[in-house]
């Protein structure tokens, strides 16, 4: 549900990142907060543990430009991965514009990566939400580490419909901007259907 | 822009209606802040003061309270509760609902009382509540009407997405 302020001029739009734990999503929320410029971005806010595991969000405001006069605003969260903050997860997701699901590209993760996605059609569709209606794109993320498994592999298995994906390594940046970018886009392109 | 929800789409008119009700319960509950954000975590409007105050993570922290509050309540068995309340040394934070739609905050401190900011927060609640039920309205008329009004989206181009980027 995005946020159209016709008095201020801003549109709100609120993305999550969602995946399995410690596949990363943090982790890009961080790359982006460290490349951006400090007037397009506010405090990156992390709700964690004392170990750095996500606990109930992260949070990222960015204001990047303007498009047709409106100041674009993105509400960046990270879902827990952890599998017991489920209850966690569903709140997140609420009034949520575009998902980005970060899988973990190494293959004793993929039993992982499926179980999460499944969760994230569950807790979804428990709100009224379609992911096939949704803007949605995969990031293969850790791509530098040695057992991966292949490009052509892991969009058989998590991405049946074709959406967008993008190769990453969130700890060295690669893919992260094209992967926020990518879902930016959508959830633009879906407020030019639905206004 | 999804299946079951309605865009919140506000105007010059509404916001102001709300920025007024806003200003009104900062006055006479004598508050140091009031402000009002949806349950997404989106600022909507903010009255009082704000310097040195960093409202967009307030208000995504607040609604993510409410939400963690209300995750609790179905699973107590309750629909909602309706009211949390936070003391502080100095400051103390009272948060409820207004409707179904938003949250309203108010920060005091000694200057005040909780007593008061009840008194006053329900007062503006039903003011409040009154302004967001018409805003959702029109939002459902306007839709089943299939009414696009003069859309500033309606021509995005690639290029305006990639200027964002750059
Ligand atoms: N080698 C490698 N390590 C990565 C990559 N991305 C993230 N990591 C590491 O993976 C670990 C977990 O990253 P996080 O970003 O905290 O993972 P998360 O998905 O937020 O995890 P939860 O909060 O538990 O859901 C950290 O030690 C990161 O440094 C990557 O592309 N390559
Ligand atoms: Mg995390």
């Amino acid at each position: 549900m995005s946020f159209i302020n016709y008095s201020s001029r801003e549109i709100n739009c609120k993305i999550v990142y969602y995946g399995p734990g410690l596949c990363g999503k943090t982790t890009n929320l961080q790359y982006i907060y460290k490349k951006t410029n400090p007037e397009q971005k506010g405090k990156l806010i992390s709700l964690a543990t004392e170990t750095e595991r996500t606990l109930f969000f992260d949070f990222l405001p960015l204001a990047l430009g303007d498009i047709k006069g409106f100041r674009v605003r993105f509400h960046l969260y990270t879902v827990p991965g952890q599998v017991f903050y489920a209850a966690s997860r569903k709140l997140i997701l609420k009034g949520v514009d575009g998902v980005v699901f970060v899988a973990d590209s190494q293959i004793d993760r993929m039993e992982a990566n499926i179980e999460s996605l499944e969760d994230l059609k569950i807790n979804l569709s428990e709100q009224g939400y379609d992911l096939e209606k949704l803007p949605f794109v995969i990031q293969y993320n850790k791509r530098d580490l040695p057992n991966i498994v292949p490009v052509d592999e892991l969009n058989k298995v998590l991405n049946p419909n074709g959406v967008p994906y993008f190769e990453a390594v969130a700890t060295q940046g690669t893919g992260v901007f094209e992967t926020l970018k990518g879902i930016a886009k959508l959830v633009l392109l879906e407020l030019k259907k639905n206004y | 822009m999804t299946n079951t929800a309605i865009n919140l789409v506000m105007y010059e008119d509404e916001f102001k209606k709300i920025d007024e009700e806003l200003q009104r319960l900062y006055q006479q509950s004598n508050a140091k802040l009031v402000f009002l954000v949806d349950k997404n975590g989106q600022l909507i409007a903010i009255a009082g003061e704000t310097h040195n105050v960093d409202t967009t993570s307030l208000a995504s922290l607040t609604a993510g309270n409410i939400a963690a509050t209300g995750g609790m309540a179905r699973l107590l068995g309750e629909k909602e509760f309706s009211l949390i309340y936070n003391e502080g040394e100095r400051d103390n934070v009272h948060i409820s609902l207004v409707g179904q739609w938003v949250i309203l905050v108010v920060v005091f401190d000694q200057r005040s009382s909780l007593g008061l900011v009840r008194l006053r927060v329900k007062k503006s609640s039903e003011v409040l509540a009154r302004i967001f039920d018409e805003i959702h309205q029109k939002a459902e008329s306007a839709k089943k009407e299939g009414k696009i009004e003069e859309s500033p989206f309606a021509e995005i181009t690639d290029e305006d997405i990639d200027k964002l980027f750059r």
